[in-house]
């Protein structure tokens, strides 16, 4: 019994990582109907510039907030410059140019930093306490507690701001969103400097846990667009959620399912996603725009 | 001076060309409506005053000259287009569409206003104000394009065929709806229309496109009473 | 010359170059361009599946995975001779790809494109726990092919050439199968499933078949793939190397036979997956060629070709059945080109 919340805490953090880097992925689908595979990418990326603010000298505190105003403006930069010129076109065209900045943004950070490891200090320290029987260290509940606020900012904004109805005016219907004076350049620039902040902060989140290397996001990605997948694409809240499933299945099958041990458990996120498609592909709560892509 | 002059409007799609060179002008506080046929260029007319296709030609609003404006550029000179389709935004709610319509006006006790105001004119929209845009009838959602059109305050208002899909007692409310917006609320409405009949009985001048060309131009009136341009050219 | 006879020509040309080449390069060299060969046939499988019937799939590495493996077992624990490795790789991966054709009938776009990607991703995972048959992390040997003495070839001329003839006869049979009804049918379906279904295509029918053969190719060119080196591990077949034949259709041409080949010589050349420091840059390269072809040359290599060679007096061939309008990757019913797809881009 021990055992088994132990892997239902584990999972739950766990899966609230998957659910952060899920959240800049809906983001962008949510503002611009693009599936970004380099997510997970720009997210390494952020992450090492703020290691790297570290090893100069800035305390993480200062780095992380620097790193996540940077983050905002690359977003942007990205979006303006390599993205703009494909918008609106084949669906492959889009699939292509994110994966073309996958391997240059991959191999950028490996040219820059090299391609080792290293360590990633956690924002909440190393405390832990027990509870029946399992421990829980404080990092995943600081995990849990960033991400549910993160999701409520953002719905915030969504919901609430301006800037919130215009990018899901313009998600919706550019061209009645021009006529109302929405520009849609600038909206969908914003939602990628967003959707790159949220990356950076999914990064820092998760970089203590896997070490840092270029390549440590690369399963995340898979695993969060499970979670988006299941969450419902456009959904933030999903993407949490869908997360937090995740999480907790892969933690389960991997401990009590001998097929799938510890080397087979990106199956976990495979599954996931194909039983989705074929039989909800709205998830769980996305809406019904979703299914048409 | 007219509020909207405009000479020699070439626009088209890629390599076609559909309007070949019009010319026309529309008052403050007149109803205009450009009629003709399917493929008449009626839509790409509007599509060209507002920007969102290729054009060439001059447009002018209120004195200015307009003729390169983008789409949001020229809502922000009080331009409103309610386009073909409609353009709802069927995943917001009605009253989050209305504050789309109001997105470049800056006075929040204004809109407030207004979103009031809309309502009075189209009552249905007020029961629905929560319920999502997609959930309404092709009639509602027109009604919904039009306030969001209204949100604007605008000076001008551009319509494409508002009686598309719509079944006739529906369209002669709409446009009884429409003619009390354009005179209690000093709105200039430029109309593309198929359905002829209705639409010359409620504005005051009309044109009739053919092929991308301007044959015809007069009042309402007159056009409507000829019943050999009628039958020529609108098929009534 | 019509343009069917320059077309002829330019493979001669291409053919008689490939005769020569072992006889001017070093054996590594040598080597290296059998396995773009080998490459070029997995290529041209993918470009059959996203080229031509507009299925998106990001884990072709998996069935090159497959195709080796299925080859390397047969060969190695069954003393198949290795010839007859090739068709039996065929073979698994035609029912492989038929498998995963089913469902993906019912993906679109965007999330057949994520589910293949799981699949590449999976495929290290999967190759080391099925250890039994793979031999896991220890990967597999298989003996070096020799050259026979009638030959009169070293070891790696003779494989070349073995690879050469394969190749050949795979670019053939692809030729035939979309010059004919089958490829005008997948265009079809490409450009416009609901038109297409009409039209009297069976949508299901056609769609897993290109799955299927499309992994039979690349299982062929797994299976020719390994014969140089001798040895598989699950690290040979990286996401990346499903990354690298994607970029090798764009670069060289979607829907283009010939493409195939500039693309498996491009991703050959610039390695992704080889050694570190060459890596990166390498990779900085490549992802930024990716993305400048989407926009200067999304008709890649032969793209290019095609619209130089049109400038010329001579009406363009009806090579690969589209008529010229495939400059855009998924082609463009409205036929207008790249022209149009920029101007809806403006527009937007």
């Amino acid at each position: 019994m021990d055992r088994f919340i132990q892997v239902l805490v584990d999972g739950w953090a766990t899966g609230s990582l998957y659910g952060a880097l899920a959240v800049a992925v809906v983001l962008i689908y949510r503002a611009t109907g693009i599936v970004n595979f380099a997510q997970g990418e720009l997210a390494m990326f952020s992450t090492f510039i703020a290691w790297g603010l570290m090893q100069a000298g800035l305390p993480l505190g200062l780095a992380l907030l620097a790193t996540l105003l940077l983050s905002l403006f690359g977003g942007m930069l990205i979006e303006r410059i390599i993205i703009r010129p494909v918008e609106g076109g084949e669906v492959l065209t889009l699939v292509i140019v994110t994966l073309g900045l996958y391997i240059l943004v991959n191999s950028l950070a490996g040219w820059i930093w090299g391609f080792g490891n290293r360590a990633f200090p956690s924002l909440f320290g190393d405390g832990s306490f027990d509870v029946a029987g399992a421990t829980i260290p404080l990092e995943s509940l600081g995990i849990v507690a960033v991400l549910i606020a993160l999701v409520a900012i953002l719905f915030a904004v969504f919901q609430r701001t301006k800037v919130g109805l215009a990018m899901r005016a313009v998600a919706m219907n550019p061209e009645s969103s021009r006529l109302h004076g929405i520009s849609v350049g600038r909206t969908l620039m914003i939602g990628w400097g967003v959707a790159a902040l949220v990356g950076a902060l999914a990064g820092a989140l998760i970089a203590p846990r896997l070490f840092l290397d270029v390549n440590f996001m690369g399963a995340v990605l898979i695993y969060s667009f499970a979670a988006a997948t299941l969450g419902g694409f456009d959904s933030p809240l999903g993407a949490l959620i869908g997360g937090w499933i995740v999480g907790i299945a892969e933690g389960l099958a991997g401990t009590y399912v001998d097929f799938i041990g510890s080397d087979l458990k990106i199956l976990v996120p495979l599954t996931v996603i194909l039983v989705v498609l074929l039989f909800r592909p709205t998830g769980l709560f996305g809406s019904a725009e979703v299914a048409r892509a | 001076m007219s509020l909207l002059e405009v000479s020699d409007l070439e626009a088209g799609y890629g390599p076609v060309t559909v309007l070949r060179g019009i010319s026309f002008s529309v008052d403050e506080g007149r109803i205009v409506t450009v009629l003709g046929p399917n493929g008449a260029g009626k839509t790409t007319t509007l599509r060209a005053l507002s920007g969102t296709v290729r054009r060439s030609g001059s447009i002018r609003f209120d004195g200015k000259d307009v003729s390169k404006h983008s789409p949001e550029k020229l809502a922000g000179k009080s331009v409103a287009h309610v386009p073909e389709g409609r353009g709802t935004f069927t995943g917001l709610t009605v009253e989050e569409n209305l504050r789309v319509g109001a997105f470049t006006r800056r006075d929040k006790a204004g809109v407030a206003e207004d979103m009031k105001r809309c309502c009075e004119y189209f009552p249905r929209l007020e029961e629905r104000r929560t319920q999502l845009a997609g959930a309404m009838s092709g009639g509602e959602q027109q009604m919904l394009a039009i306030a969001r059109a209204m949100m604007l305050r605008p000076r001008l208002m551009l319509l494409d065929e508002p009686s598309l899909g719509l079944a006739p007692k529906l369209t002669a409310e709409l446009f009884k709806i429409l003619e009390r917006i354009a005179r209690e609320e000093g709105v200039t409405m430029l109309l593309v229309e198929q359905n002829a009949n209705l639409v010359l009985k409620f504005a005051d001048d009309a044109h009739v496109l053919e092929a991308g060309r301007i044959v015809l131009s007069g009042t309402a009136k007159e056009i409507q009473a000829d019943e050999g341009i009628r039958r020529s050219y609108l098929g009534v | 010359m019509s343009s069917k006879r320059l077309r002829l020509l330019a493979w001669g040309v291409v053919l008689l170059l490939a005769i020569l080449l072992p006889f001017f390069f070093n054996s590594y060299r040598v080597g290296q361009f059998t396995q773009a060969m080998a490459l070029a046939i997995a290529v041209l499988g993918l470009n059959l599946l996203v080229g031509y019937s507009g299925q998106i799939s990001l884990g072709h590495g998996a069935f090159f995975a497959l195709g080796a493996y299925a080859s390397a077992i047969s060969i190695a624990d069954l003393g198949v001779p290795y010839l007859l490795g090739l068709p039996i790789a065929g073979a698994v991966c035609a029912i492989a790809g038929f498998a995963l054709g089913l469902p993906a009938l019912r993906l679109r776009g965007l999330y057949l494109a994520l589910v293949t990607l799981g699949v590449a991703i999976a495929t290290p995972q999967i190759i080391k726990r099925a250890d039994g048959l793979t031999g896991g992390t220890q990967g597999m040997t298989i003996e070096k092919i020799t050259a026979p003495a009638w030959s009169g070839l070293a070891d790696d001329q003779w494989l070349y050439f073995v690879t050469l003839v394969v190749t050949a006869v795979m670019f053939v049979l692809a030729a035939f199968l979309v010059r004919g009804r089958v490829g005008r049918a997948l265009v079809a379906i490409r450009d416009n499933e609901i038109a297409a279904r009409t039209m009297g295509v069976d949508l299901a029918r056609f769609k897993t078949g290109t799955f299927a053969i499309s992994a039979a190719f690349a299982g062929v060119g797994g299976a020719l793939f390994t014969l140089p080196i001798g040895f598989l591990a699950p690290e040979s077949f990286p996401l990346a190397l499903s990354f690298a034949f994607l970029a090798a259709i764009v670069v060289g041409g979607l829907a283009t036979i010939a493409g195939a080949l500039f693309g498996a010589l491009f991703i050959e050349f610039v390695p992704v997956y080889a050694a570190d420091v060459d890596e990166a840059l390498a990779g900085v390269i490549y992802g930024g060629v990716l993305i400048l072809f989407m926009y200067l040359l999304p008709g890649g290599v032969m793209g290019l070709v095609r619209r130089i060679s049109s400038k010329k007096a001579t009406p363009r061939g009806t090579d690969d059945v589209q008529a010229g309008a495939d400059d855009r990757p998924g082609g463009d019913a409205a036929g207008a080109g790249s022209g149009a797809a920029r101007e809806r881009v403006r527009a937007q």
